[in-house]
């Protein structure tokens, strides 16, 4: 009997067209690396607001360009951000982000810095931010059921450990979230090198296992076209390597143990595309955690599982990180990264039932406002993807 | 004390789960799967995190950890060695 059962429940925001945020975020949100000076100095001038800087949106184009807007509108409409200041050089791309926002029905306006400067806009900026920070601090948290919480989970400085308890355990957590209807997701294409096939055997049906194969397949076609070794030194990473992971097969059969025993791979997203129906969705995706997370956050899932072997130290500025970690190394030496301690797993002392258990019992507390560590100590890595150079 | 876990009964090598295991120890393993305990010699001193094998293995032979093949032997391993990149290479890029 798990903790989580239909009739529970959390303490959400739901927003304008129906979707349910854990946190009420107020995001001045940059087209392009020119706006980041001005998006942190309205973030400056008013308070509760969260400027997200990133160093892309240029002389981008095709697939590339596309990813650079799904991410950005992504990240504007995800349920825990309750309006967003867009802010870009000029104002035709700056307006393209704020129309794919508004169609969240949330407060939003764009800003174009050209024929203005710095200045003026951080001004004209403020003053929506302003009405936009004090609409979203009346916002009350409701009772909302299980299900609607969409949940993501990646690793990261995994080591053997990971597979063996921190993953197996978001694995448990997973299968007793999917059997309650919930939207899942993981992703890490390269990751799954070697256990491909095992991931593939879970697709609910052969359209799936197709599109699946299509993902792995054309990661693979990356690798090959770019590789100039075996990637020993990368893929494992040198953390994963110091921490007893010796090839991509061991670190993809650790990995795949996320994805639980019983729950079926019930779709697949390209990468910070927005899942259409429940279940467990694989995103084609890079396995570094900061563009992986990233893009989960632009997909629209308002939770992240990150088990973490060695001690990978990842936050986000829109979706909440909770890292579990079964390292009795890690959780001493890095104590303030972990919320949730499943080092019980590998003496036996509890079992992958409790520590599934204590990983939905953290994420609960987490949707009803809890800070993770990771929010606590300020990490918001925001990271965009790219596909190939710039035009 | 269980000082390392396996996943599979059939697996090659496991997992050292806690610190200081040194050249000598008699250690004792937990097969997840089963749930039942296997003991093994170690030979070498292994690191937390870093796999201590279970067998005999020549060059060419393949690896099995999760019940799946983890990659190739490319030096001579003994059981209670430790087994890592000097001794494991990938299958595949």
């Amino acid at each position: 009997m798990s903790i989580v059962d239909k009739g529970t429940t959390f303490l959400g925001y739901r927003r304008e067209n129906g979707r349910v945020g854990i946190r009420n975020h107020v995001v001045v949100l940059p087209l392009d690396d020119l706006s980041n000076a001005a998006a942190e100095a309205v973030a400056h001038n008013i308070k509760g607001t969260l400027a997200i800087p990133h160093p892309y949106g240029r002389l981008q184009f095709g697939a590339d360009l596309d990813l650079h807007f799904r991410t950005l509108i992504g990240a504007g409409c995800n349920p825990n951000v309750a309006a967003v200041v867009v802010i870009g050089i000029e104002d035709g791309w700056t307006q393209r982000v704020v129309d794919g926002i508004r169609a969240t029905g949330k407060p939003v306006a764009g800003f174009g810095i050209e024929l203005h400067g710095d200045h003026d806009t951080i001004m004209r900026a403020s003053k929506a931010a302003r009405e936009f920070v004090q609409g979203a601090s009346e916002k009350q948290r409701e009772a909302c059921p299980i299900h609607e919480l969409w949940v993501s989970t990646k690793c990261g400085e995994s080591d053997t450990t990971s597979g063996c308890g921190a993953n197996p355990t978001v694995g448990d957590a997973f299968d007793k979230l999917h059997a309650l209807g919930n939207y899942l997701c993981f992703g890490e294409t390269t990751e799954l090198t070697g256990g491909e096939q095992i991931v593939a055997a879970r697709c609910a049906n052969d359209a799936v296992r197709d599109r699946f194969m299509f993902m792995f397949d054309r990661y693979q076609g990356v690798i090959d076209r770019h590789k100039t070794s075996d990637l020993s030194d990368s893929q494992p990473t040198k953390g994963n390597i110091a921490g007893g992971l010796t090839t991509i097969e061991e670190k993809a059969l650790g990995n795949i143990q996320k994805i639980g025993r019983k729950c079926t791979v019930d779709g697949v997203i390209d990468k910070a595309e927005m899942p259409t129906h429940p279940g467990l969705w694989f995103m084609d995706s890079s396995s570094a955690a900061a563009e992986m997370v990233t893009l989960c956050a632009a997909s629209g899932y308002v939770v992240h599982f990150f088990p973490t072997g060695q001690g990978n130290v990842i936050g986000n500025p829109i979706l909440p990180v909770i890292k579990l970690c079964a390292n009795p190394r890690t959780v001493r030496t890095m104590s303030e990264h972990i919320d949730v301690d499943v080092t019980g797993l590998l003496q036996r002392e509890i079992t992958l039932d409790q520590a599934g258990d204590r990983l939905l019992e953290s994420m609960l507390r987490t949707a009803n406002g809890r800070l993770t560590a990771a929010e606590a100590l300020g990490h918001r890595e925001f990271v965009l993807t790219r596909l190939y150079e710039s035009a | 004390m269980i000082h390392f876990v396996l996943h599979d009964a059939n697996d090659s090598v496991a997992v050292v789960v806690v610190e200081g295991v040194k050249a000598g120890m008699e250690l004792a393993g937990w097969i997840m799967d089963e749930d039942r305990m296997t003991r093994v010699v170690a030979t070498q001193d292994i690191p937390i995190g870093h796999k201590v094998a279970l067998r005999d293995m020549a060059v060419g032979d393949t690896v099995v950890k999760y019940g799946s093949d983890m990659g190739k032997v490319v030096k001579p391993i003994a059981a209670g060695e430790h087994a890592h990149v000097h001794n494991i290479k990938t299958k595949r890029w």
